[in-house]
């Protein structure tokens, strides 16, 4: 019976081999370059030498981990990573609005034009993003203009520490607000317009379809999305950090992800800077299965 | 996606709500566009204007001088050539990858296929890190080398997902069936049924893949260091944030050097503008037309997701 099966399966391993065969290189390359960098995260617990390879190094247990928590400014970076996840968190509830603006809009045209034109900042790369904010931001750019304009003060936000957090989240904002509503536009599709019209009929509002019907709607989404955004909370972004970095910001730019790269990549402290990335996985995986579990309790929605 | 009916009964009971709505959209729509459209409108301007802030809503003393610039700027076509080389072949690359995989990961017939997808899917939340993936580039003789920059995890976890969802949802799996029937292997199959079928998904990796491939730095940062394999990006950020900006050919013309100095600094403004441009034209062009093919990338992945 048992060695049926068996049989069974490998005559139908050997009837799928094609498909084997097809989807190899792809799990080749998935191999390579993920799982071996994978493999390569124990360099943590090691003091690397290029010369003894990944395997080859000694064991030195937590120490890199000690020396990172010891670290005099180990407050001020995770603060500061911190920081700027809770102010790009503040933002988190605006698509949701501006897609349910989006969608009471009874112009299709208009809505089409909004749409197209509020997801193109999502193609302007990075480096322009970050190089625009540095140009209007600038003693003489858009926005100070726009401020003396209205007889305010000119200021160097690009050298103000207390600014860089809430630049920041400004600019997430600006490119990523009409794509964020996209997902929350195809869910909104899906209500049921028998519920509009009966509440409708029993006299609610609009206003009042909209809280009672569109928001619980769109609630599963936005927990999923939300508890996604608490999993990064302590991860922002490298790219736009270290863009955005100057030496005189520095107070309030400098996050994990820019510090594993000033010690790994500049300073070669490749086993030291492996163990801050790590830290730093291990942080968000606790916090994203702690909202997991929280949202499971209080709204019974859940990743998994 | 409102059908007739829901439009009729909508437009029954127009009032406050919508008035304010639709200045409300009309507001973030124009606050969205509008740092586009003045770095458009400032590099048209004379830098001076610009910087006394009387170019807000248009071109003021037209002149293009940045511009001049900008085409004298060697290292900047450099950028988009490499960039142009990168994004055709590193998206074919992820193609090839990613469509078959996707394809073998629907037949609910083969064996341990679910094993398969786990394998792909924890790439998702788990990952080596910056170093681990910096050291492996190393022992693969991949720093300094542009093939770094094309090869790699050709597979893209979400992208994958996204794929093989169409592939489920979009094609009846009868067909294969027949076409097995009729003594079609499984490549066949992949090749003269599936593929064609699936040319508006593949449409839209092509687009996901090759604007990452367009706008990302990182990957260079990390693995490039000789200036002639730089793209693009890495190029513009060297411009426009750390300031190396050639301008050699900028003739002194005035005898007063602190007006000279000034100016020179005020057109270094109006050459990054008209860069920010220049490097951003191509896709805010080209995007409009395929813009149904991202958000329906979206969607797709959202019915499961």
């Amino acid at each position: 019976m048992k060695k049926g099966k068996l049989q069974k399966l490998l005559r139908q391993m050997y009837r799928c081999r094609m498909l084997y065969l097809m989807i190899l290189l792809p799990v080749i390359t998935v191999f390579i370059f993920h799982y071996i960098p994978i493999y390569g995260v124990q360099i943590a617990f090691k003091d690397y030498r290029s010369s003894l390879g990944v395997r080859g190094s000694p064991w030195v247990g937590i120490k890199h981990f000690k020396a990172f928590i010891e670290y005099p400014y180990f407050g001020k970076v995770l603060w500061n990573t911190v920081r700027i996840s809770l102010y790009c968190l503040c933002t988190f509830p605006i698509p949701v609005i501006f897609s349910i603006m989006l969608n009471e809009l009874r112009n299709e045209k208009f809505k089409k034009v909004s749409q197209m034109i509020t997801y193109a900042p999502h193609f302007v790369s990075t480096v322009v993003v970050c190089s625009m904010v540095i140009l209007f931001l600038d003693r003489e750019g858009l926005i100070n203009n726009i401020i003396v304009f209205f007889g305010g003060e000119r200021t160097d936000f690009m050298s103000t520490p207390s600014a860089f957090a809430p630049v920041y989240a400004v600019s997430d904002l600006w490119q990523g607000l009409g794509w964020g509503t996209i997902i929350y536009l195809a869910t909104l599709a899906g209500v049921s317009q028998e519920l509009v019209e009966a509440a409708e009929i029993d006299g609610a509002g609009r206003m009042q379809i909209i809280w009672n019907v569109h928001i619980p709607h769109l609630k599963p989404t936005i927990i999923i999305l939300f508890i996604l955004k608490i999993g990064t909370l302590i991860s922002v972004g490298f790219e736009k950090t270290f863009l955005l970095q100057n030496p005189l910001n520095m107070d309030a730019s400098s996050v994990i992800s820019t510090y594993v790269y000033e010690v790994g990549i500049i300073n070669h402290q490749y086993s030291y800077s492996s163990a801050i990335g790590l830290f730093n996985n291990m942080i968000n995986i606790i916090l994203i299965v702690i909202a997991n579990r929280i949202s499971k309790k209080v709204a019974q929605v859940g990743l998994w | 996606m409102a059908s007739g009916k829901t439009k009729q009964h909508k437009l029954k009971n127009a009032g406050t709500f919508d008035i304010i709505n639709t200045i409300s959209v009309l507001c973030i729509t124009l606050v969205t566009i509008y740092p586009l459209y003045f770095c458009v409108i400032a590099s048209f301007s004379e830098p001076q204007e610009v910087a006394l802030g009387r170019t807000m809503l248009w071109i003021r003393k037209f002149t293009l001088e940045p511009y001049q610039y900008v085409f004298k700027e060697k290292q900047l076509w450099i950028g988009y050539r490499n960039s142009i080389i990168y994004t055709v072949f590193g998206t074919l690359y992820n193609l090839v990858l990613t469509i078959p995989a996707a394809y073998v990961l629907t037949k609910k017939n083969l064996p341990f296929r679910n094993v398969i997808s786990w394998f792909f899917f924890i790439t998702m939340y788990f990952s080596g890190g910056m170093i681990p993936t910096y050291l492996l580039m190393k022992d693969l003789n991949l720093i300094d080398n542009p093939l770094a920059l094309i090869v790699g995890a050709g597979v893209s976890c979400y992208n994958l997902i996204v794929t093989r969802e169409y592939f489920s949802s979009s094609i009846p799996q009868d067909i294969y069936e027949a076409a097995s029937i009729d003594g079609a292997s499984e490549l066949r199959c992949f090749l003269k049924i599936a593929l064609p079928l699936a040319k508006p998904i593949t449409a839209v990796m092509a687009l996901y893949y090759g604007v990452s491939h367009w706008n990302s730095y990182y990957n260079a940062l990390l693995y490039i260091r000789n200036k002639s394999y730089y793209p693009l990006q890495l190029v513009l950020r060297g411009i426009l944030i750390s300031n190396e900006l050639s301008m050699s050919n900028m003739e002194n013309a005035d005898a007063d050097m602190v007006a000279y100095l000034v100016h020179r600094a005020q057109m270094a403004q109006g050459i990054k503008y008209a860069i920010v441009f220049i490097a951003s034209a191509p896709l805010l062009v080209a995007y409009p037309f395929l813009q149904k093919y991202f958000t329906k990338g979206i969607m797709v992945g959202s019915v499961k997701g």
